[in-house]
């Protein structure tokens, strides 16, 4: 288990000063220069030695991102995209590091920005995150103040930071739609190529990060990349925000190494699951859009890329749903369709109908009103919908009821017994099912 | 998707004007963006449309459109795609937006949809009676460990019960909203466990200690020292620790030389997005670099204490091979940090060297070397590399025969990468004028 030293989100909880006063103190700003000063290859080979992938979901490995910035200026200016959308069910860590550690995020900016030759960083907030959004907005400023960022700046690396926000589309979290989004147009993912390194924001190089992928870059650099890649098993390296939300007994955020077991860190942290580990059905890992596991499979699950992906789900954000055995759980994907119906930006077919149809058969399947046959026809669909759309809202919805039919079959066959059952036994024809 | 539309006519006002604050911040966010693009305040703005009214009406989007110089159907189309934006009068009081996404729904979301309905209205985006009051159920949030919740206006209200619901419409019903506490109701502090937190409980440091790692074992250092007497300071001095960074570095890192990336067209054919296909460019990368994080592990970190007890007991001349090598790139903490460290990289492999011939192909010209890095194309590493074959004037590389090319490439392990990036012609007009002559010609600064 992490040891505090070792932590890099320091603030996490808000009981400490987030202004820059605080920040400093607690390591933020330190020796910031020295690092610009030794130029853009040496930053992206050190952010590729410690390993880093992306936070966000997808697990890309964050200094090679970088490399794909054009080497050679031809005129056009660079961007880099700092993606604060949030909007994964399951998931609020970004939440924390923007309105209790901003500083991380801020001197990350820099960094990167000095990484891939660019002078101005967008920071894309999801609507809904109001004060999130006030609280970086003050932190920005006061870095401006303190001459950390803008023109002329004590670190001699130009830096203009543009707070910007979204009004409530999951779809923005893609990195196309959200350069969409932040040209004023509607969310809807572009086709790539061209990919957003050689044309992404107004037509210009841009790099499009997770907040987290940003936030622990100065620390990774103060540290060394060694540090961080000394942390966890190979390829899965580093420390990572986890969230364990549902039905444990204290649901809780917090930053813990990659390669912990999924049993040590819910006693750990969340004071273990409702009802006792007996009680435990199933676990999403990873936010909302990775398949289902079950309860008994997890046990020895180790709670890192590799480790979930040998149970054919994913690690996703690391944003755990953990459900006991109260729970309906043909119900709980329901919902989690139901929330894909509703953020398809309509622009594929495959997705803006069969993100419908999915959530219309799993309502039927939740009261049993259905066929046997039918849980295969939706396992099908789903491999319809699955790969064929622009962007991976269309897997990210298929990928939740395939775990389910996967995993819980009996269950939903269960529910159509039941519900046939009831039908003919209550009424006048009451011998028919026993015979 | 939603299918959203504008309200009905007889409530549509008949215009719309920021007041004087948000006109002021309106022409602030516009100016933010670059020349030419304030159509990116599009969303703010009529956020803060939405903020002065409530809701957005079609007077305020054809007003944000003129603001911007946009068409109607556009604004049209971001205020009916997004769905934060209120298209019909909300309450004046309080809108309860209730999360009812799965985390908030296993944690009792849908009861508060029942007192939602009980206490406001049964069907969402209506007024209640009196008008001051409405609701409705939005999808996730984000702020899953503090289910289930609610958002009223710019505030969340989170860990609730049915109880506290109760109490809290109450309250903005009553116009009374500001008395209540944002954020958490129960004692807990923010995304903290409930009852205090169980980590972060010491005091944060102002500086952070480098990485050291945990020392070599003893017995490496003593077979080490016959072979290379300066190197058993080394090791145990802490000025030279760095061992893991340049352990951990990948053999050869450049964007050149990882085949994986030799352009983003080898990623192009799939979505970057798919989080299976990543994972696959995440493989070869690792391979392309020299598997970083299992060479960075066991030998050289120390992290792994024991097994690093177990290789220096069995393969002392392993280690021993090493230490001179780490010692001399490692003699100050900042030198063998920087990448470009042209003598110390034992493993970079001269490909004319391993084929026998210790001669480079071609004779060394006198004089100062030119920056070969201002060809297009030419990196750092790649430069090192041509130095090595004996080429480091502009106008030996714009004298190349073809046959020459063809050895330089087989020696670069790059086939068609002179011809591709018109290396030829570059080094031409760079040995012709230098970086003035480039400038002109090429209408670009060289890199």
């Amino acid at each position: 288990m992490l040891a505090d030293k070792d932590r890099i989100f320091t603030n996490l909880y808000g009981h400490g000063d987030w202004g820059l006063e605080g920040a400093r103190k607690r390591g933020g700003w330190n020796g910031t220069k020295e690092f610009l000063d030794q130029g853009r290859d040496w930053i992206t080979n050190e952010v590729k030695a410690s390993g880093l992938r992306g936070r966000g979901g997808a697990g890309f490995p964050t200094g090679l991102k970088w490399s794909f910035m054009p080497k050679v200026n031809d005129g056009r200016p660079h961007y880099l995209l700092v993606n604060a959308d949030e909007s994964e069910p399951g998931t609020c860590k970004d939440r924390e590091i923007l309105r209790h550690d901003p500083h991380h995020l801020i001197e990350g900016c820099l960094i990167a920005c000095r990484a891939m030759d660019s002078n101005l960083a967008f920071i894309y907030v999801r609507g809904e995150f109001v004060r999130e959004r006030e609280r970086l907005e003050r932190a920005v400023e006061e870095a401006y103040e303190a001459k950390l960022i803008g023109k002329d700046n004590i670190h001699g690396w130009d830096l203009d930071i543009i707070v910007h926000h979204g009004a409530g589309a999951y779809i923005c979290g893609e990195e196309t739609a959200l350069m969409e989004s932040l040209e004023g147009k509607k969310g809807q993912p572009r086709l790539k190529p061209p990919f957003p390194a050689g044309m992404g924001v107004y037509g210009n190089p841009t790099t499009v990060n997770n907040v987290e992928s940003i936030a622990v870059v100065p620390e990774i650099l103060r540290r060394s990349a060694g540090w961080f890649s000394s942390i966890g098993r190979p390829n899965n390296v580093g420390t990572k925000l986890l969230m364990v939300s549902g039905h444990v007994n204290k649901p809780a955020t917090f930053e813990e190494a990659l390669g912990e077991s999924f049993k040590d860190i819910i006693e750990k942290h969340c004071g273990g699951i409702r009802g006792g580990w007996d009680n435990l059905l199933a676990v999403i890992p990873g936010g909302a859009s990775c398949p289902v596991v079950r309860g008994e499979d997890m046990m020895d699950v180790i709670m890192d890329f590799d480790g979930l992906r040998e149970k054919k789900s994913s690690f996703g954000t690391g944003g755990m749903i953990v459900m006991d055995k109260s729970t309906d759980i043909i119900k709980a994907i329901w919902r989690i369709s139901a929330f894909f119906k509703h953020e398809s930006c309509g622009q594929c077919t495959p997705c803006r109908e069969g993100t419908g149809w999915m959530m219309r058969v799993m309502e039927r399947m939740v009261e049993g009103r259905a066929q046997k046959r039918e849980i295969d026809m939706l396992f099908e669909v789903t491999k319809q919908i699955e790969g064929h759309t622009i962007c991976a809202l269309g897997d990210a919805a298929a990928w939740p009821v395939q775990g389910l039919i996967r995993n819980f079959r009996d269950v939903i066959e269960q529910r159509i017994d039941q519900y046939t059952y009831s039908s003919t036994s209550d009424g006048a024809v009451p011998s028919i099912a026993a015979e | 998707m939603v299918a959203r539309r504008l309200a009905d006519e007889s409530v549509q006002p008949a215009a719309f004007v920021f007041n004087n604050e948000n006109a002021t911040w309106a022409d602030w966010k516009i100016g933010l963006y670059p020349t030419g693009r304030q159509q990116s305040a599009v969303i703010p703005l009529l956020m803060r449309a939405q903020e002065q009214d409530g809701w957005v009406s079609r007077a305020s989007i054809e007003k944000v459109a003129d603001m911007l110089g946009m068409a109607y159907i556009r604004v049209l189309e971001v205020a009916t795609f997004y769905t934060q934006f209120q298209l019909q009068p909300v309450g004046t009081r309080a809108h309860v937006q209730v999360c009812g996404t799965t985390p908030c729904m296993l944690r009792g979301a849908e009861r508060l949809i029942e007192v939602c309905k009980g206490k406001i209205h049964h069907e969402p985006h209506h007024l209640s009676a009196d008008g001051t009051m409405s609701w409705e159920e939005v999808e996730c949030a984000g702020a899953c460990v503090n289910a289930p919740m609610v958002t009223i206006f710019k505030d969340t209200y989170e860990d609730l019960s049915e109880d506290r619901l109760v109490e809290i419409i109450d309250a903005f019903a009553a116009g009374n909203g500001h008395t209540i506490k944002a954020g958490t109701q129960i004692d807990r502090l923010n995304a903290a466990p409930e009852g205090g937190r169980v980590v972060l409980l010491e005091e944060a440091t102002t500086y952070r200690e480098k990485f050291v790692p945990p020392p070599a074992p003893p017995e490496a250092t003593v077979a080490a020292s016959p072979a290379a007497p300066a190197a058993p300071a080394a090791p145990a001095s802490p000025a030279a620790p760095p061992a893991p960074t340049t352990a951990a570095r990948p053999k050869d890192v450049t964007e050149e030389s990882a085949p994986a990336i030799k352009g983003p067209s080898a990623d192009a054919k799939v979505s970057e997005a798919k989080a299976e296909d990543e994972r696959k460019a995440a493989d070869t990368s690792a391979k392309a670099d020299g598997e970083p994080n299992k060479a960075m592990r066991p030998e050289a970190t120390g992290a792994e204490s024991d097994a690093a007890k177990i290789d220096g007991g069995k393969a002392p001349g392993k280690n021993a091979a090493s230490a001179p090598a780490d010692g001399a790139t490692a003699t100050g903490a900042k030198k063998s940090r920087t990448i470009i460290a042209p003598k110390a990289n034992p493993k970079e492999v001269n490909p004319i060297a391993e084929k026998g011939g210790d001669a480079p192909l071609f004779v060394t010209p006198e004089g100062t070397a030119d920056d070969l890095k201002l060809i297009s194309g030419v990196g750092p590493v790649l430069e090192r590399r041509i130095n090595a074959l004996g080429i480091t004037k502009w106008s030996q590389v714009a004298a190349l025969t073809p046959e020459q090319i063809d050895l330089v490439e087989g020696s670069l392990n790059f086939k068609g990468r002179v011809a591709r990036d018109n290396w030829l012609a570059q080094a031409e007009v760079l040995a012709r004028g230098g970086e003035e002559e480039y400038t002109r010609v090429f209408g670009k600064k060289p890199r």
